[in-house]
């Protein structure tokens, strides 16, 4: 079943065989996109945002040798199309060839991954408000305000070559975070998915009111050296930039990733491990890469050892090797999209009982790259930052500010968490770290 | 366009909203980005839509699309109502009041000397890749990327109110990068600033005034002294901060927190609130004397320039820091109206599928009266700053910290050798009340950003900042372990 609103399969291959059929260049490649979203927001106990949006987007690339336009427009009529053909050739025809251009893919048998949840399409303003409500129901009881937001959608993603591939998937998307905050702190959880009926608002509202009551009257502690135990929203974080900074074929090929030159090296603690799997319904799962490239599991790290690469259809070709279903972002290269860490055996008790003096935090805010070779981060720690001490948590502190290598993090980690959890795209464990570099402290 | 504005705004009224406006936006953009000397991209984008905006039984719906046709109007006007009735339904003690602004029948367009548009094509790209074959003579350097962007946005803005404003803006961007590598170190060098160059509401001529090609050669070759320079030293010292890192400096710490959504929560959830609390106004003392800012609208070639605001009203130029004193928060009309003022119109919105949101215009400190040279001159012990590499700030805008693409030692008056790495963090209020020196107008420069996030759904705003260098007394640099 799909979605009223979408396009369908047919309609939508249909344009793409329309846009290749009209147009003059050598090699034609049409993405597809259609969208419907619609997203609810809530501040301070009530709603005060609650938006949708409908919007269908054609990208047409016209080549001709090695020269390439390309033309992006939301309107799906047959004027607007013939109209993108022509400028996309237009400005193909301008400019010198790319010599780094490698062709367009060849089509591929593509798996079949369901990634559309009716109940997720059908979910409506009504229905978010619903969620929302028992959210601040349960923000009430203890005297906080909930902030959040919930959104729900649904989409198309269509890709199709002059060569022959036809890739067509529709999927949805539901996420709902919230931020619960008393006097002096604030407590955060968050759930997302491609079925709105896994996200469980109370559920989600209660995690984030039992953050937010421990966090109440932090003391400010020294910025230093300590122990630390990340939860999973924390190590997703760190872990894309890992995989953004350094598993990319181009990156490695231009000396810009740490890994070059340094691939089947042990780089990591021997615990660690670290896929790419855009097939697996742990995570969000999705049949093909915007090249319609099927989505292969990469092994990145296995025990420690830096293993493979991602790659798109170019980097592939000029190294010999097949793409991995990692392409599309035109000029950046291919990028893992679906990373997974691998569990370990620890409870977040046990990871917490093991620290004698040492910081667990939730969650980390507007963390930036500081060094891309030695991935070295910084951001801030917020929603619940706690001490522990002799294996307790004992008291609420002010967010940290941190500096620090992921590449450390993941070589010197020493407990991982038994159960990984979808945080966005990501799935991942909590961890423990013996050493970790907070560089300053906040007023909150 | 007139009959569809009006059907969305007839409809929405037939159903009971007590307020409704529709934007009706086309956007066109025009995009360059060159790469190791091939033409790496060349595309075109259009896209156009609608967004009607409704308050019911007090409280905010919103619904887009981009099918313009009266069909389609009709059925977003109503699905925008349905909305705002599932608002009402987790409603706040009290409805949403707009404070009042005078409706508006008017035109606006951006002043362009030259339309960037009517550029040829291959004449962008020859500059580009005239700037790329200046970078390639290194080989430690890796990848150079040279990019030029323009758009052009058509605006139609219509309310139950009355107003009915249409706008027109160009905007025109350029800039050029050198990432070198080698033996385990990595360094990039931009120009005239990093990620995308410099932008302004203006046409083709803000990239001939760039002067792309007399920088190429030294953009390339500082990012390969960088790979060897000294690190730099970790401590407390002063610093001189350049233009365009400054512009971002006031962007991340000054722009944010005085926005007024992000003060009474209504972002808390995602980027956070703002120490700028409301009785901290007109008395916190934000920065020293030598601090003033503003924020302005009308400021011709800012990218945070425009007519009308995205709620119709008129762009306004307003002074946010006082000589060191907090006065003015960056207001919509219902964040004005719990403030008791009215809105000096900072509402924008990224497109025609996007709420307007409180957004920065062009948010400048004002320029003083000293020079860089002089402030070199008086610094015994420092290091000067450029070019934004990294930013970070807490979700209250205090603690902040940027990493920078260069710096160079400052030694008893006189600049030394270059530094890699340079990085330095601090507590917003303490940092600008450490400023004991502003250059003046003569090194004043107006700096685009054209990707400041913000809201759920993300939004990008292009925004504006004006500076000239300036001093800042005991900051802490070098921070973490390199």
């Amino acid at each position: 079943m799909v979605d009223k609103k979408l396009l369908g399969r047919e309609n939508a291959l249909d344009v793409i065989d329309k846009v290749i059929r009209w147009s003059p260049g050598d090699l034609t490649e049409v993405i597809l996109r259609s969208e419907f979203t619609a997203l609810t927001r809530f501040t301070k106990n009530y709603i005060h945002q609650n938006v949708a949006e409908s919007d269908y987007r054609v990208t047409v690339r016209v080549i001709f040798g090695k020269k390439i336009g390309s033309v992006t427009t939301n309107s799906v009529d047959d004027d607007s199309l013939k109209q993108a053909i022509e400028d996309a050739a237009a400005i193909a025809r301008l400019q010198p060839p790319n010599e780094d251009f490698e062709g367009l893919p060849e089509p591929e048998p593509l798996p079949d991954v369901n990634c559309f949840v009716p109940e997720t399409a059908s979910f409506s303003a009504k229905d978010r408000a619903a969620a929302v409500k028992e959210i601040v129901e349960i923000a009430k009881e203890r005297g906080f305000e909930a902030s959040g937001a919930f959104s729900t959608g649904s989409a198309e993603l269509a890709v199709g070559n002059s060569r022959g591939v036809r890739a067509y998937n529709a999927s949805t998307y539901a996420a709902l975070s919230t931020v619960m905050a008393g006097e002096d702190g604030t407590g955060y959880a968050e759930a997302s998915g491609r079925d709105v009926r896994e996200l469980r608002p109370a559920e989600v509202a209660r995690v984030a009111r039992a953050k937010c009551e421990m966090a109440q009257n932090p003391v400010s502690v020294p910025p230093g050296e300590y122990e630390v135990v990340l939860e999973p929203l924390a190590v997703a974080d760190l872990l894309d930039y890992l995989g953004r900074a350094g598993f990319s074929a181009l990156a490695v090929r231009e000396g810009r990733s740490f890994l070059t030159g340094k691939l089947g090296q042990k780089l990591f603690d021997e615990k660690f491990n670290m896929w790419d799997d855009g097939l697996d319904p742990r995570g969000f799962p999705v049949p093909f890469d915007l090249e319609g490239v099927p989505k292969r599991k990469v092994v990145l790290v296995e025990n420690g050892v830096a293993k493979e690469l991602v790659y798109d259809y170019a980097t592939a070709k000029k190294e010999g090797k097949k793409s991995t279903g990692h392409g599309g972002f035109r000029g950046w290269g291919p990028m893992p999209t679906n990373l997974f860490m691998g569990e370990g055996t620890a409870t977040l008790e046990e990871m917490i009982r093991a620290t004698k003096r040492g910081i667990l935090v939730t969650r980390f805010h507007y963390t930036n790259m500081a060094h891309p070779l030695k991935v070295l981060i910084t951001g801030m720690t917020r929603d619940g930052t706690f001490l522990i001490e002799d294996g307790h948590i004992t008291k609420a502190v002010k967010n940290f500010r941190f500096t620090e290598s992921a590449l450390r993090v993941f070589s010197t980690l020493d407990m991982i968490g038994r159960e990984a959890v979808r945080v966005e795209r990501t799935v991942v464990p909590a961890i423990r770290v013996p050493a970790f570099n907070f560089t300053g402290v906040t007023e909150f | 366009m007139k009959e569809l504005t009006k059907k969305a705004l007839d409809v929405v009224k037939e159903m009971g909203a007590s307020y409704g406006d529709i934007r009706i936006v086309e956007t066109r953009t025009q995009t360059i980005r060159t790469r190791n000397g091939n033409v790496d991209a060349l595309s075109s984008t259009r896209s156009k839509g609608f967004g009607i905006r409704v308050l019911y039984d007090g409280a905010w719906g919103f619904s887009s699309s981009s099918t313009l046709t009266e069909d389609e109007v009709v059925r977003v006007a109503k699905e925008a109502v349905e909305i705002a009735r599932a608002s009402a339904s987790v409603k706040r003690d009290k409805d949403v009041v707009l404070s009042p602004v005078k409706p508006v029948v008017s035109k606006w367009t951006s002043p362009v000397k030259i339309d960037p548009f009517s550029v040829k094509t291959e004449d962008k790209i020859a500059l580009l890749l005239e700037a790329d074959r200046l970078m390639a003579d290194r080989k430690e350097v890796k990848v150079r990327i040279g990019s030029m962007a323009c758009q052009r946005e058509d605006k139609i803005f219509a309310s139950t109110e009355g107003s009915y404003i249409e706008q027109t803006k160009i905007e025109t961007g350029a800039g050029i990068e050198a990432t070198a590598a080698d033996r385990g170190e990595l360094q990039r060098r931009s120009y005239p600033t990093s990620f995308g160059g410099n932008w302004a509401t203006a046409g083709y001529e803000i990239v001939e005034k760039m002067r792309l090609l007399d920088h190429a050669e030294r953009v390339a070759r500082e990012a390969v002294e960088l790979l060897t320079a000294k690190q730099c030293p970790s401590g407390v010292m002063d610093i001189i901060i350049e233009s365009s890192q400054l512009a971002l400096q006031i962007h991340e710490s000054c722009g944010h927190p005085i926005e007024l959504d992000r003060v009474l929560g209504q972002e808390a959830s995602y980027a956070g609130t703002s120490f700028l609390t409301p009785e901290k106004l007109g008395t916190f003392q934000y920065g020293s004397e030598e601090v003033t800012i503003t924020a302005d609208a009308t400021l011709p070639g800012g990218l945070g320039s425009f007519g009308f605001d995205d709620e119709g009203v008129p762009a306004q130029r307003v002074t946010i820091v006082d000589k060191g004193i907090f006065k003015n928060y960056l207001t919509s009309r219902e964040t004005a109206h719990e403030l008791g003022q009215v809105s000096n119109g900072a509402m924008r919105a990224d497109g025609w599928n996007r709420i307007p949101i409180i957004r920065m215009t062009n948010i400048s400190l004002e320029p003083g009266d000293w020079t860089l040279d002089e402030m070199i001159k008086d610094t015994k012990e420092g290091i000067l700053v450029a070019t934004n590499k990294s930013w970070s700030i807490d979700d209250k805008r205090l603690n902040f910290q940027f990493g920078t693409e260069i710096a160079w030692e400052i030694k008893d008056g006189s600049l030394g050798a270059m530094l890699k790495n340079p990085t330095y963090t601090g507590i917003t209020y303490e940092f600008w009340r450490s400023c004991d020196a502003v250059a003046g107008k003569d090194e004043w420069e107006l700096w685009g950003v054209p990707n400041c996030g913000k809201g759920e759904p993300g939004q990008v705003a292009h925004v504006g900042h004006g500076a000239s260098p300036a001093r800042f007394r005991r900051v802490k640099v070098g921070v973490g372990k390199w």
